[in-house]
């Protein structure tokens, strides 16, 4: 049952690598892994979304932006929590990714926030995400929703 | 009548200005004095403050005393920080089994705003069923604020909208209301678990 689930991973993988632009060097380059999101209540409460987005190329990757028919304000946001344990958020802005590198989107951490819902996040559904790089190239990744209190892309 | 009026305003001064020299005797020499890592939390029973719980009732830290307790400070629109606690508190809850029935579990609102009674229920729902939301008029979750020495701010996003900064971690109590330690925000399990049993185990040793 792992094991198949783990080949419904791999395929779905491989699809979004698929749907990547190949012809671009820079982020042609780029494989995401592991997407997940929290269900939503409704569509008033931001949503977010998290990933492994990896450069196998030999230039450096700079990404500037999401896209998505869910949201109304896609942004990657990052939480921060300071020596005193006073958690915070801002946007996190351009993220360059080195070649052989990856960025781990994770709770507490880099997320996809996704501001102004256009429907509620279900779980057990899908949405398209659309990473914008610098260069022009775009990779599409298909989210899955999972419950509310998920922890991870395992649960 | 205007004399009287004065006197009375006169007597509500001096009140106020005793309460406040008590309150600063507290913190400064009281039960309430800083220790060496900074402000400490109060005891339950050494706070003040009235809110209402996710279900109606009226609420107040010595609801708390008698069980063990896990209070944290967040707001159901946090997309990130706050679902990510409440989800390593369903999963330490799951790993306590019937140990995890004893604690009182508390999410204290910084938001009370958007996080009316109904939203926190809302909410709560889809969580470890033992986990409580409370909320309040502002006065009141500032006031349960102080007294946990947590700090919170209303943040305005670029939407338009507002995000709250708070403290993040999870105070533990024991069953008398003293405060055992706090447990930061995503520590790993391993780290967790032993704590909330040291807040147990002291709440065995006042029993006997």
């Amino acid at each position: 049952m792992k094991d198949l689930l783990f080949a419904g991973a791999l395929a779905a993988l491989l699809t979004v690598a698929g749907l990547s632009s190949p012809a671009l060097a820079g982020s042609g380059d780029v494989v995401v892994a592991g997407a997940w999101a929290r269900a939503s209540i409704g569509v008033k409460r931001p949503g977010a979304a998290y990933m492994t987005i990896r450069n196998t190329g030999e230039e450096p990757v700079t990404l500037t932006g999401l896209a998505t028919p869910l949201a109304m304000m896609p942004e990657i946001h990052e939480s921060r929590t300071d020596a005193q344990g006073i958690s915070s958020m801002t946007p996190a802005g351009r993220i360059t990714i080195a070649p052989g590198d990856s960025v781990a989107l994770e709770p507490g951490g880099l997320h996809a926030m996704l501001m102004g819902l256009q429907a509620p996040m279900t779980e057990g559904e899908t949405f398209p995400l659309t990473l914008l790089f610098e260069d022009g190239g775009q990779t599409i990744v298909e989210v899955p929703i999972l419950g509310i209190a998920a922890r991870g892309p395992g649960d | 009548m205007r004399r009287r009026a004065f006197l009375g305003y006169g007597a509500a001064g001096l009140g106020a200005l005793s309460l406040t020299l008590a309150v600063g005797w507290w913190r400064v020499d009281g039960p309430g004095a800083p220790d060496a890592a900074g402000l400490r939390p109060m005891a339950l029973s050494a706070m003040d403050f009235r809110l209402t719980d996710h279900e109606g009732n009226s609420v107040g830290p010595k609801s708390l005393i008698g069980r063990p307790t896990m209070v944290f400070f967040g707001f159901t629109y946090c997309p990130d920080v706050c679902p990510t606690t409440l989800s390593d508190i369903s999963g330490w809850l799951d790993e306590l089994g019937p140990d995890g029935d004893e604690w009182n579990v508390v999410l204290i609102t910084v938001d009370p705003a958007r996080d009316t009674v109904r939203a926190m229920a809302d909410y709560l729902g889809y969580f470890h069923p033992a986990i409580r939301g409370w909320t309040g008029p502002e006065p009141q979750i500032a006031r349960a604020a102080a007294g946990f020495r947590a700090t919170y701010e209303r943040v305005p996003t670029e939407n338009g909208d507002y995000t709250m900064n708070h403290t993040s971690g999870v105070f533990l109590f024991d069953a008398e209301g003293l405060f055992v330690t706090m447990i930061d925000y995503h520590e790993p399990r391993e780290f967790a678990i032993p704590k909330i049993r040291r807040a147990m185990k002291k709440e065995a040793k006042a029993a006997s």
